[in-house]
């Protein structure tokens, strides 16, 4: 039999069930692997920002010496449950109870909070425990995983690259093999563009989908945790799990059917449509090159390819950097020093705390993106930024269901190029930006949209976006699983 | 009214400004509006399952979402939307199908989030009207919580240490704003307390001002008198009584007067009124007024309001103090005054309309007591008996007066087979141990002497007892009669009719 580890998740739970593998066995050997990255320091992938047994007031630290959840000392602790114990992890950005929770963040480093995310657990009422936590980048802003107050996280393909973000941790950890799969958040593309980077599958649910209680939010109107997994099937499985509505999230809504397990073989009669103002212009050659094959491998499986228009999606990035720091210089405001997290020492009085702490605990792009928001929403200001970017983000919603009249899904690119070097963009924010400029988009619409691995290009994996209206993800899903089939797509290369 | 005698108040003499443009006789009158936050009483906080707090010790009552921890989010409470649309019903307002809740950003340690969730530019409720005054808006909001500046000052500059009870943080509001209608600082008092009782019949809230139940703040402004261009405004903060508030607005107006008079321009800004010195001092200029950054909140969903929920809120609602007065005058002829009293507390209304139902019990001779007579033993004698604490916190119904015993007791009197004086102590009677009237009164022997032969005889030994009196009254000083009545009351344990004695002293000396 193979080494737990080269199982998918899906495959894992069979094994599970079947009796072959043994829950705590599964825990065990992705614990180690886990352990020993986080162990290796600046040698390692830094997936981590803490691993299941260590004590959580040492975050960011080091290893500690317990292994297993209490739940896993109880025999058949998991038994019965749709996923049979199947470890998980999690992006930093979740609330966890009994495990730092610091959205990557020197603000909330060995933040501990009370109580445990919706999603987080009911994935563990469903049967994942909590195998780590993931790096990101601060407060999910950013395209690369750099801007973590924990270090960048690299890339298991090719280490002097990152793995994309702000999902870098959970992307990086599920290429690597370090956890059977992940949780991510995805608020312009911060799911779909690492899982593109990393070789794996990445979805962004419809808005609402999914509850954001306990996710220490960005920007609140974008916000939707995803899963970011090996494959489509992965993928599905975990998405099962997540959905629905919750009584603490008022955006929430309840899941109109249930999320099917995908099975398709053929595309017969698919519309896919490609989207002009997505699929062309500042995309790499090598990107260019895959996606046209796998366009090519999907008519194959009876797929019509049509070209369609999303007049307004050039505006996209521009609204989609109004709205998001908007709303993000609004929830920040929060960290002041007060109640939890860091707090300047010594400071001379109230204002001067305040300045002090948010001083020393944001890195540089979260401060950009609240002054950038601040900005926006300044009185004499607003109309003409926050209001027009409000307008633009309507425009786009209206471009896709006009899109919908005619076609089934959408197709894309999901990022305009591979991985590339760590520190090749850290100066140059706009160039960072223009990494979402293909899945903002969907954010502003609020609808799903999937990455999977599509071929590579210089050796690195290349992404393909699937979108479709809203709740769509079991069309989506199928899709992507009858795509996924055809490409034959290997990601073992990238396992530590 | 009210206005004439502001206008008074403040034609004081003044030192003319230089240059003359103000005339000697050139009056100013105040415009006021009023913005007051009434603290919602639901049974949880505006955007939480907390439970709200009533003293407890500090942050007991704190969850998640009202200490602004990372990853929480707000829901809010369908009770108190339903009790912002009895508010919006009671006052006229129109109600909006679709009200949004923003959020309005600020960093203060009283406010968890750095933002508190209101509404600003779709309220859940326009215009209106209260008596006079028009109604400008009906908002809902969270109230922040309360700040513990430990130290001498007593201040946040110049604290020691400052600290934060979060137990109120998150209370619902609702916000009343209304127009620039108010012209004097008692016409505030008066409106204030219409819509205290009105919000109290509605049971929306405690009102309760030193509880900061319901907080009120000012904008005052002068202007010529007699209307003109409006002067500029400041804003009166959070003023916690009555008495305050019209004391805060005088003190204020006279600031301002003083300001204009002197030829100085008054400056936009926020005032606090310290109501132990009488002193006004500046909180914030305009020019460091905050940038609050609205936006509309994306964690909730606009607040969508439709026929049912209107219907609940009116079916919720009982008769509105101004509407029960109204009735009381025009069905009842009551007075004015007796009118409004009884309908500002509606406690003493319903027992009042208990006790009118239940008249004269038909064994008794005599006719159901009249409406208004009932009303005055009612609105006075049982009302400020019950505020000097023999009473069940002034509410009669849970004192041992029944209304059938307050009936029968002003059948009585108004058949004069009982004197007021007596009445009183019979009222007194059934207020500490309950019982039947007619029963205390043959208990006590308190049953009125008509004006016969028995009368006439304390009446005599009265005006013997008190000769120099009797002489006095007789030389035509009519006051002097007083401590002959007094005689003949105490004789007679004030069963005597006043009137009837009067009549008799006069008639046995010779003055008709």
């Amino acid at each position: 039999m193979s080494e737990p580890h080269e199982l998918t998740a899906a495959q894992a739970v069979e094994a599970i069930a079947a009796g072959s593998l043994s829950a705590a066995e599964l825990f065990d050997a992705y614990h180690a692997r886990a352990a020993a990255d986080r162990a290796a320091g600046e040698g390692g992938l830094n997936c981590f920002t803490w691993v299941a047994g260590e004590a959580p007031s040492r975050a960011g630290m080091r290893v500690g010496e317990s292994r297993r959840p209490e739940s896993f000392r109880k025999p058949d602790a998991f038994a019965g449950t749709a996923l049979h114990g199947v470890p998980l992890a999690v992006k930093d950005l979740f609330c966890t109870e009994g495990a730092p929770s610091q959205s990557g963040s020197r603000i909330l480093a060995g933040y501990q909070p009370p109580y445990t995310a919706t999603v987080v657990a009911r994935l563990r009422r469903a049967g994942t425990p909590l195998l780590a936590k993931t790096n990101q980048d601060e407060f999910a802003m950013g395209s690369s995983t750099e801007n973590s107050a924990f270090g960048p996280t690299l890339n298991p393909w090719d280490r002097e690259r990152v793995p994309g973000g702000s999902s870098g941790g959970s992307a990086a950890a599920v290429a690597a093999g370090l956890a059977p799969w992940a949780l991510g958040t995805d608020t312009g593309g911060s799911i779909r563009q690492p899982a593109a980077l990393c070789g794996i599958v990445g979805l962004k649910p419809t808005y609402g989908a999914v509850s954001r209680y306990g996710m220490i939010a960005f920007a609140s109107s974008l916000d939707q945790a995803g899963p970011l997994t090996r494959d489509v099937t992965d993928a599905a499985l975990l998405l099962g799990h997540m959905v629905g509505r919750d009584p603490c999230d008022a955006t929430s809504l309840g899941f109109p059917h249930e999320i099917l397990a995908p099975s398709a073989e053929r595309l017969d009669g698919l519309r896919l449509g490609v989207p002009e103002e997505l699929s062309g212009e500042g995309i790499e050659a090598g990107v260019l090159d895959a996606f046209a094959a796998a366009l090519a491998g999907a008519e194959a499986l009876g797929a019509r390819i049509e070209p369609v228009r999303l007049p307004h999606a050039a505006h996209a990035l521009s609204a989609y950097y109004v709205i998001a720091p908007a709303e993000a210089s609004s929830n920040l405001a929060r960290f002041d020093g007060v109640r939890y997290g860091l707090r300047a020492a010594d400071a001379e009085e109230l204002i001067d705390m305040y300045t002090r702490t948010r001083h020393d605990g944001f890195g540089a792009e979260v401060k950009r993106r609240i002054m950038l928001g601040t900005y926006v929403l300044s009185s004499g200001y607003y109309d003409a930024y926050y209001g027009r970017a409000q307008r633009v983000r309507t425009k786009i919603a209206e471009d896709f269901r006009a899109a919908f009249a005619h076609v089934d899904l959408l197709v894309t690119p999901t990022a305009p190029s591979v991985a590339f070097r760590l520190g090749e963009k850290t100066a140059d924010p706009l160039s960072m930006y223009l990494n979402d400029f293909c899945t903002v988009p969907m954010s502003l619409a609020g609808i799903p949209a999937i990455s999977i691995p599509c071929g590579l290009s210089e050796g690195l994996p290349v992404g393909l976006q699937l979108a479709g209206p809203a709740f769509s993800e079991n069309r989506i899903l199928d899709a992507a699983y009858a795509l996924e089939q055809s490409l034959g797509f290997d990601g073992a290369h990238a396992r530590v | 009214m009210e206005r004439t005698r502001v206008s008074e108040a403040l034609r004081t003499p003044s030192q003319p400004p230089p240059g003359g443009s103000i005339k000697k006789d050139d009056r100013y009158e105040p415009v006021i509006g009023l913005e007051i936050h009434v603290q919602l009483a639901t049974a949880t906080k505006m955007f939480c399952g907390c439970e709200l707090s009533f003293g407890e010790p500090p942050n007991t009552r704190t969850c998640a979402v009202c200490l602004g921890l990372p990853g929480s989010l707000p829901v809010a409470n369908a009770r108190a939307v339903h009790f912002g649309l009895m508010i919006g019903l009671a006052l006229g307002s129109e109600l909006a199908p679709r009200s949004i809740f923003h959020r309005k950003n600020y960093f203060y340690p009283d406010l968890p989030k750095g933002y508190q969730i209101s509404q600003y530019d779709e309220p859940l409720c326009r215009g209106g009207r209260l008596g006079e005054v028009r109604i400008h808006r009906v908002h809902l909001e969270e109230d922040a919580a309360k700040l513990i500046h430990v130290g001498s000052s007593g201040r946040i500059h110049g604290s020691e240490d400052s600290i934060v009870d979060f137990n109120r943080g998150g209370t619902p509001l609702a916000e009343i704003v209304t127009e620039p209608d108010l012209r004097s600082p008692e016409q505030a008092g008066e409106w204030l307390r219409l819509l205290r009782s009105t919000l109290r019949a509605l049971g929306v809230s405690d009102v309760n001002m030193e509880e900061g139940s319901l907080r009120c703040d000012a904008n005052i402004s002068l202007r010529a008198a007699g209307g003109g261009r409006l002067g500029v405004k400041t804003e009166l903060k959070n003023m916690n009584s009555f008495r305050f508030i019209e004391r805060g607005i005088r003190a204020e107006m006279e600031r301002q007067e003083q300001i204009l008079r002197g030829g100085g321009e008054v400056v936009q800004e926020t005032l606090h009124f310290d109501p132990a010195s009488g002193a006004i001092t500046s909180l914030r200029s305009k020019e460091e007024a905050h940038d609050y950054r609205y936006f509309p909140e994306p964690d909730l969903l606009p607040v969508a309001i439709d026929q049912q929920m209107i219907d609940a809120a009116r079916a919720d609602m009982s008769e509105l103090p101004a509407d029960r007065a109204q009735r009381y005058q025009r069905e009842l002829g009551l007075s004015a005054d007796s009118a409004q009293a009884l309908s500002s507390r509606a406690a003493l209304g319903d027992f009042f309309e208990a006790a009118l139902a239940a008249g004269a019990p038909p064994a008794q001779r005599e006719p159901a007591p009249p409406a208004q007579t009932l009303a005055n033993w009612v609105a006075v004698e049982l009302a400020s008996r019950l505020e000097d604490g023999r009473g069940a916190g002034g509410d009669p119904s849970h004192s041992r007066v029944t209304p059938q015993a307050l009936a029968r007791l002003v059948a009585m009197v108004a058949a004069k087979r009982v004197s007021v004086g007596a009445a009183r102590q019979v009222l007194d009677t059934l207020l500490a141990e309950g019982g039947d009237p007619e029963a205390i009164v043959q208990a006590r022997g308190l049953a009125a002497i008509d004006g016969g032969e028995e009368l006439a005889a304390v009446v005599a030994a009265a005006l013997a007892a008190n000769a120099d009196a009797a002489q006095r009254v007789r030389e035509g000083n009519a006051k002097a009669i007083g401590p002959i009545v007094g005689a003949v009351m105490r004789e007679t344990r004030g069963r005597a009719d006043g009137a009837e004695v009067s009549r008799l002293i006069n008639e046995q000396l010779g003055i008709t």
